[in-house]
């Protein structure tokens, strides 16, 4: 293959890839937007808390799966006490609200992890090594990472459960019965509350596993909290309501972010990738006001 | 009994329609203003005038210009930073490029293009609402953000793309010292907050209410949702362009990129939210707590480490006060959703009955 194919493959691929890591984080969004209508801008931060949490437990010499059980409990904790402190109070109060509170939420637990774990920088190793692809490149001359595609499978299977979870089992039925309407729901007797701890609990598990993954590729630190804003236009693309709809915005953003940085990028003089991708999910929305897979909200007067 | 007005009667349209119709109020805004402009710069220091109150001042203005597209007209946005920093490099370049035209023209100018930028980017509104919007408007943020950056012609191809706001100079007077540039200031905000609040009693703002209230209802009585919308967006980012501008001129001295990152936006947003969405008392209530609270909580812990005689490392106070400040935007929303302006309100309606409770 001409080199300018393989390159563009590379490219598009490591995109794609990318892609995957903005969807498990957008996940998270979703989860939450689904059962409960809040925007909970606090996920990067549960995300930087998550793996914080857990590169400190390990560099405590902890066994690998004792730390991540006692990670997952620690997120699920904090996902019923979120829901208990903050938004039960808060209940029935406007949208824009509950958003200025995971605001809020978001400067509590930022300030929370580096007050217990201090804010230097962790490396995390999960035991997949970030190299190319041996086969891949020796057959084809593509360089893929063995761990980006780890990432991808993991995500992949993360959704395979929640679609599960969410279709098959009784609590999953209760809770997109809750998401689609409150009222009917409380109506037939489906505990709103339980539903919305279950929701929260569920998105620190979802917190956990992009923080591990973002973590192994950036390292833990402060800056995984700005990945929240990277998954924002992944939302915009796939509509906030749709778990598929995540993941195919992830990849939609993915690889026109990269390919524009790599194609069209020169011509401003680089640098596009931290606005690039909202313009795309700008012009999507232009076509689409509610995502691709958005739940199309009719007004009445 | 102090705060009542009975007996107050109108005679004539122009008493009904004055913008404080109650006595005590008209008495108390212009105390309020004379002990800004006359006994503060006389009885304020350097640190409190150029540290405290002109950035209170400043971002009470950009409060009130989200407030204009957040709480009147019903259109979130994170992307207030942003037409702040259009503002205080637009005003750089039209007094840097033409040095005739002065201060105030500049100013002006500058607030100009903000709320063209705004325009631009309040296209979407007309499509999308809510969070979708939302997210749009971060669009905005980092788009500015990035051009400012990249493009050499708004820093004057400064090296360092930091670069010193030049002095502001009225009619031959220089405006350099803390208490000058505080009159600056406060004459600017009186001014553009009388005009707001003139501006919401008018069609302009009842027409805003409308859409906030409901889009759908407001089209179908006739109010043209593009003009109102844009409206909404050209209007709120002139009041933050001029606050970018102030920002930058009379309060920082320098212009620079880093100034107005996204957290001024959310800064300013919570200004809003806590001071009271809809209310013009509630930007400057808000700016005041959120400029206010962070000095007072490093003062405090300054204290609370002299009385337990353990010194507590720098790190570890920045992270406390992100945990208190955090906390306490969560315990206001819980306690008091429409915030400190609301709270004003019950304050006044109590005091209307006071002593008696009947």
């Amino acid at each position: 293959m001409p080199i300018e194919v393989i390159f563009f493959i590379e490219v598009l691929a490591g995109g794609l890839l990318a892609g995957v890591m903005y969807a498990l984080v957008a996940l998270g969004f979703v989860l939450i937007y689904k059962a409960s209508g809040v925007f909970n801008f606090a996920q990067g931060a549960m995300v930087f808390f998550a793996a914080l949490t857990f590169v400190s437990l390990l560099e405590m010499q902890w066994n690998f799966w004792l730390a991540l059980v006692v990670t997952l409990a620690v997120m699920v904790v904090l996902g019923l006490a979120i829901e208990r402190v903050v938004l039960r109070p808060l209940v029935n109060q406007p949208q824009i609200t509950l958003f200025m509170a995971t605001i809020g939420l978001t400067f509590v637990l930022e300030g929370l992890s580096q007050l217990i774990w201090g804010s230097q920088p962790h490396g995390l190793e999960l035991g997949i090594p970030d190299v190319p692809m041996e086969w891949l490149s020796q057959r084809w001359n593509i360089n893929i990472s063995q761990f980006d595609l780890f990432a991808a499978f993991v995500a992949g299977a993360l959704v395979a459960v929640l679609a599960v979870f969410f279709q098959k089992t009784r609590i999953g039925r209760a809770l997109r019965a809750v998401a689609d309407d409150h009222q009917a729901a409380l109506a037939v007797g489906i505990p709103l509350q339980h539903i919305w701890a279950i929701v929260w609990a569920v998105a620190g598990f979802v917190a956990l596993v992009a923080g591990l993954m973002w973590g192994v590729r950036n390292g833990v630190q402060f800056a995984l909290t700005f990945v929240a804003l990277k998954a924002l236009p992944v939302l915009l693309i796939g509509g906030f309501e749709s778990i598929p709809g995540a993941i195919i915005g992830g990849l939609i953003i993915g690889a026109t972010e990269k390919v524009a940085e790599v194609y069209v990028g020169p011509f401003f003089g680089g640098g596009i990738e931290s606005w690039f991708a909202y313009v795309v999910a700008l012009l999507f929305l232009l076509v689409r006001p509610e995502g691709l897979f958005g739940e199309k909200h009719i007004d009445r007067v | 009994m102090l705060y009542r007005e009975a007996g107050q009667f109108k005679s004539s349209y122009a008493q009904d329609q004055q913008i404080f119709p109650i006595r005590q109020d008209r008495v108390a805004v212009s105390v309020l203003l004379v002990f800004a402009f006359v006994v503060v710069p006389l009885i304020g220091d350097q640190y409190w005038l150029s540290a405290l109150i002109t950035p209170f001042l400043i971002f009470a203005l950009a409060a009130l210009g989200l407030n204009i597209l957040t709480g009147y007209a019903g259109q979130l946005s994170l992307g207030t930073a942003a037409f702040m920093a259009v503002g205080a490099f637009m005003a750089y370049n039209f007094v840097l490029r033409m040095p005739w035209l002065g201060i105030i023209p500049s100013f002006i100018l500058a607030g100009v293009c903000a709320a063209a930028v705004g325009i631009v980017f309040g296209l979407p509104s007309l499509r999308i609402k809510g969070f979708y919007l939302a997210v749009a408007t971060l669009a905005c943020q980092f788009f500015v953000l990035w051009a400012l950056q990249r493009f050499g012609w708004f820093t004057n191809y400064s090296s360092s793309g930091v670069i010193t706001a030049q002095q502001i100079v009225i009619l031959g007077v220089p405006f350099d010292t803390p208490a000058r540039k505080y009159l600056f200031t406060l004459t600017v905000v009186a001014v553009m907050a009388l005009l707001a609040k003139n501006l919401m009693r008018s069609e302009t703002g009842r027409a805003f209410m409308a859409v906030r209230d409901m889009d759908v209802a407001a089209s179908v009585i006739g109010i043209p949702m593009m003009k109102t919308k844009l409206l909404a967006f050209a209007i709120s980012s002139f009041y933050c362009g001029v606050a970018g501008a102030l920002h930058a001129f009379a309060y920082l001295g320098t212009v620079e990129p880093e100034a107005y990152s996204l957290d001024l936006s959310f800064r300013i947003l919570f200004m809003v939210i806590i001071g009271g969405a809809g209310s013009i008392l509630g930007a400057f209530l808000g700016a005041a707590f959120i400029t206010l609270f962070p000095i007072f909580l490093s003062i405090a812990s300054g204290w609370v480490s002299h009385l337990v005689g353990v010194e507590i490392s720098h790190a570890t106070i920045s992270n406390l006060e992100l945990i208190i400040f955090g906390g306490l935007i969560v315990f206001f929303l819980i306690a008091e959703p429409n915030g400190l302006a609301r709270l004003w309100q019950i304050a006044k309606e109590k005091l209307r009955l006071w002593p008696f409770p009947h």
